[in-house]
């Protein structure tokens, strides 16, 4: 198991290093200088030479990538022009707003899809099965903003039990915060559970056919257990991997939801970003979410090997 | 046939819907087996042996209709409610599937799965659990059985996988054990082990058994009783030396004539049964076997002869125009 992991970690260098002169080539190639932007458009052809010269912007574009590529690995990812804040300040301001809702989000996607997705598969054919498929495939074509209209409308308008907007850090009021948090993440699982009920059901109702559950059931086993430790561990690699590259999206944020509810997390600073022209945050940014995915696509490939066994002894 | 019956399967028939309309996989077979007694159910693939010993086990796809009646220990298995039919499997009713590579689960160790059996149906502790799942193994021919049970199924080999299931199967001291087809995909120099040891398990348990095979040869030593199928029926039945000294249906002498002989000379073609077994959407009228057998007539085709007694006690034979009795195939 060990090397198992030493071994996926040494498959991670290529990966970042791919990363990182991705996210570099983006933000060098958007057009538009930054001196200018900086400087704005009054600025003279000297004063934007100079600043050109001190940013190193006049350098060979390899020369830059490397540069920043060692800032990088010393832990410095730069400085936004406009705010003085260092990226690391402000990713750390707002990743745990990010995280925090995307871990409600999940926990929610899941709750609602897995037990579905067991009944489902368990009555496969059934009036509920096709009436619960029929539902998961509109509410995926819901799109985020209106779902989260509607929760607004009737659990902020109407019901008044949950705030429309606004966020609470947690160390002011835990409770408070989890009230603010609770519409946005029931609006992404809403969005979510519908993938993770699809893609379980298909491979628990394929699972359920194989000889292993027959099998189950002649040894006389408890139809729980038979469902949740027999058909559910080895019907799971695909709701890993799609829950796996949820999480990863999540954390760099969503725009849509995190304006909607007002939540200052990395969605909202990225998009800023943009607006601003804030070049060095969105570089640093967005290879700091990049690192976050690629780690999270790591944790799923251990997961793999802790759920099947084939594939920690190298066997599938 | 000895004594009062353990199992017995009355005028059981299956129906499966498939795409190309009704398949009636088995066609009112009775059967009966007392305990501590082996059947054999001999048959070529798609016969029906299978669906009807997961009609027996209660364990048919969804889709399935059964009709008839299954009599195990004074119960009917088809009527029986869900919570009894499970406290009767594993416990006093076991299996083991042919292919110990799929009957396994992948994601579970050794240990998991003998010890689940073994804590539904006994009250053990897990201590009491793991030392009975150690002594199984050992009985069943497991080096290192203490180590095995830490182990997946993929880490061993078939014969071994095979030797699990078996001790999965025997856990709880069935009084009925059915072995379908539980040779056939395994090596041929394992074969004869696992049988052997099957039969010394059951003679040393005193459990009925009941093994489904296509192989006459591995019936002919190892069971009391042997009954025949052919396209969901059966055709033949008699006490095991009876059926090989005296048979009577053209179709089991077929099956016979197909076992590779040691003495044959080197390259001579073996005798299979030419043609295929009929379309089991699509029945035939007359005698199944009738297109394909050597001996057919008119009567053959038009009527379907059912199951005779022959002249010996418990041998019966369902043809109209058998083999004289007598005549060593």
């Amino acid at each position: 198991m060990l090397g198992f992991v030493a071994q996926r970690l040494l498959y991670l260098v290529p990966v970042l290093l791919a990363v990182s002169l991705l996210t570099f080539l983006i933000a060098s190639l958007l057009p538009g200088d930054l001196a200018y932007t900086i400087l704005g458009d009054q600025a003279t052809p000297e004063k934007v030479a100079a600043l050109r010269h001190d940013m190193g912007l006049d350098q060979p574009i390899w020369w830059r990538y490397l540069s920043w590529l060692g800032n990088v690995l010393q832990g410095d990812f730069g400085r936004s022009f406009r705010t003085g804040q260092t990226v690391l300040q402000a990713v750390a301001e707002r990743l745990p707003v990010s995280l925090e809702l995307m871990l409600l989000a999940q926990l929610g996607a899941l709750t609602i899809g897995i037990p579905l997705a067991i009944a489902c598969a368990v009555r496969s054919g059934s009036a509920f099965d096709r009436f619960m498929t029929g539902t998961a495939f509109s509410m995926l074509s819901v799109p985020a903003f209106l779902s989260a209209i509607l929760l607004i409308y009737l659990f902020a308008v109407e019901l008044r039990w949950l705030p429309a907007t606004g966020y609470i850090p947690f160390h002011e009021d835990p409770l408070g915060n989890l009230r603010c948090f609770l519409l946005p993440a029931l609006t992404l699982a809403l969005g979510e559970w519908p993938v993770l009920m699809r893609v379980l059901r298909s491979d628990m109702i394929q699972t359920l056919q194989e000889d292993y559950i027959a099998m189950a059931r002649a040894k006389g086993l408890k139809p729980s257990r038979i469902l949740l430790v027999h058909a559910l561990k080895p019907s799971s690699l695909t709701l890993v991997t799609v829950t796996g590259i949820n999480i990863g999206r999540l954390i760099g944020g969503t725009v849509i939801v995190e304006s909607i509810f007002a939540l200052p997390g990395i969605g909202r600073l990225l998009l800023s970003a943009i607006f601003t022209r804030d070049l060095i945050i969105l570089q640093g940014v967005v290879l700091i979410v990049a690192l976050g995915y690629v780690l999270i696509n790591f944790i799923v490939d251990l997961l793999y090997a802790i759920l099947d066994p084939r594939i920690r002894h190298g066997h599938a | 046939m000895t004594g009062p019956a353990l199992l017995s399967v009355e005028g059981v028939a299956v129906d499966l819907p498939t795409p190309r309309g009704n398949l009636r996989a088995v066609d009112h077979v009775d059967l009966s087996i007392g305990a501590g007694r082996t059947l054999g159910i001999v048959g070529e693939s798609g016969c029906g042996k299978t669906m009807l010993s997961r009609a027996i086990l209660q364990l048919l796809p969804k889709k399935a209709k059964l009709t008839g009646r299954v009599m195990f220990d004074g119960q009917d298995l088809v009527r029986l409610d869900r919570e009894r039919l499970r406290k009767l499997r594993g416990r006093s009713l076991a299996v083991v599937f042919q292919d110990p590579m799929t009957s396994l689960n992948p994601v579970l160790t050794i240990g998991t799965q003998l010890i689940e059996t073994l804590q539904e149906h006994l009250e053990l502790d897990s201590v009491a659990a793991k030392m009975r799942s150690i002594e199984l193994l050992a009985a069943v021919g497991i080096p290192a059985p203490e180590q095995r049970l830490m182990q997946y199924p993929h880490q061993l080999s078939g014969g071994m996988r095979q030797r699990v299931a078996i001790a999965i199967a025997l856990s709880c001291e069935p009084q009925l054990l059915i072995a379908d087809e539980p040779t056939t995909a395994l090596d041929v120099t394992i074969q004869a082990q696992i049988l052997d040891l099957l039969a010394r398990e059951q003679r040393r348990r005193h459990m009925a058994m009941i093994i489904i095979t296509h192989d006459l040869g591995v019936v002919a030593g190892r069971t009391d009783e042997v009954a025949v199928m052919y396209a969901g029926r059966v055709v033949e039945r008699a006490p095991t030396p009876d059926l090989f000294k005296r048979m009577r249906m053209p179709y089991t002498e077929a099956l016979l004539a197909a076992i590779p002989k040691i003495d044959a000379k080197p390259h001579t073609p073996l005798p299979a049964i030419s043609g295929r077994p009929p379309d089991p959407t699509r029945p035939l009228r007359g005698c199944s076997f009738s297109p394909r057998c050597k001996y057919a007539w008119a009567q053959c085709l038009i009527e379907k002869p059912g199951l005779e007694d022959a002249d010996s006690p418990g041998h019966q034979y369902a043809c109209f125009r058998p083999l004289a009795a007598g005549v060593p195939a």
